[in-house]
């Protein structure tokens, strides 16, 4: 039998990608707060997991959509990723300055936003 | 030109919101590339695939060098999740969809309150 915490780890796997199949909303929404209730992260380790689950499971939707649907406008996509890593890189060094409640709270702003455009949709 | 220029300054906001709170930014990616840059939606959202992987790329190598990374973990979430996938896209051809949005936008306040009220109730570290 494997582990709880492995047992645990796989729902957060099938969870994200459940949420990204129906929604389209990316896996992080789910696995930041799950790891941080069900596995005890803290916010900042939590965070940095789910960016690494995410270059998976990013990978392998972008790979079908490219590879087989042809969606993928690669120039476009490189092209717009020059400032989202400047983005990141800032926002990954201001997080390490901050503390991990105030992650919590932006975090909880952010699902705020993601459910009432749902509600809207 | 204030079109590309806006499409930028989204995409900056959405690597900013992955490194502060850990997601992969497409909620912000899909708008800069379907509004301002004239794509349509499903070449928007797989386009954003492409801009996700390399931001969560980017963001989870500073993370690990700030000590932030628990490599293992992540491997076994992103191995399984397309299993995840599969069964979403199933349900989504089975179930109303408005209903669906309705029920995770119920599910993601709750989170959003829990997480609320854990942040309040610990002391700062």
């Amino acid at each position: 039998m494997p582990s709880s915490r492995t047992l645990k780890l796989a729902a957060i796997g099938t969870a994200a990608g459940l949420f990204s199949g129906l929604f389209g909303v990316g896996g992080g929404t789910v696995i930041v707060p799950l790891l941080i209730f069900w596995l005890a992260y803290g916010e900042r380790l939590a965070t940095g997991t789910s960016l690494a689950a995410i270059v998976l499971i990013g990978l392998l939707g972008a790979i079908a959509q490219g590879g087989i649907y042809g969606n993928v406008h690669v120039g476009t996509g490189l092209l717009l990723s020059i400032p989202a890593i400047a983005g990141v890189v800032l926002g990954t060094a201001i997080q390490q300055r901050i503390p991990q409640r105030a992650v919590s709270l932006l975090f909880a702003a952010l699902l705020i936003g993601v459910a009432v455009e749902l509600i809207v949709r | 030109m204030i079109d590309e220029l806006l499409a930028v300054l989204i995409a900056l906001a959405g690597g900013l919101a992955g490194g502060l709170v850990g997601v992969g930014g497409g909620v912000l990616f899909v708008p800069a590339l379907t509004i301002f840059l004239g794509l349509t939606q499903v070449e928007g959202e797989s386009t954003s695939l492409l801009m996700i992987v390399v931001v969560a790329l980017v963001g989870a190598a500073r993370q690990n060098a700030y000590g932030n990374l628990n490599l293992r973990d992540a491997a076994l979430i992103g191995v399984l999740s397309p299993l995840g996938v599969l069964a979403g896209v199933a349900a989504a051809n089975e179930i109303p969809q408005r209903a669906l949005e309705l029920s995770f936008a119920g599910l993601v306040l709750l989170i959003a309150y829990e997480l609320i009220r854990r942040a309040l109730s610990q002391t700062p570290d």
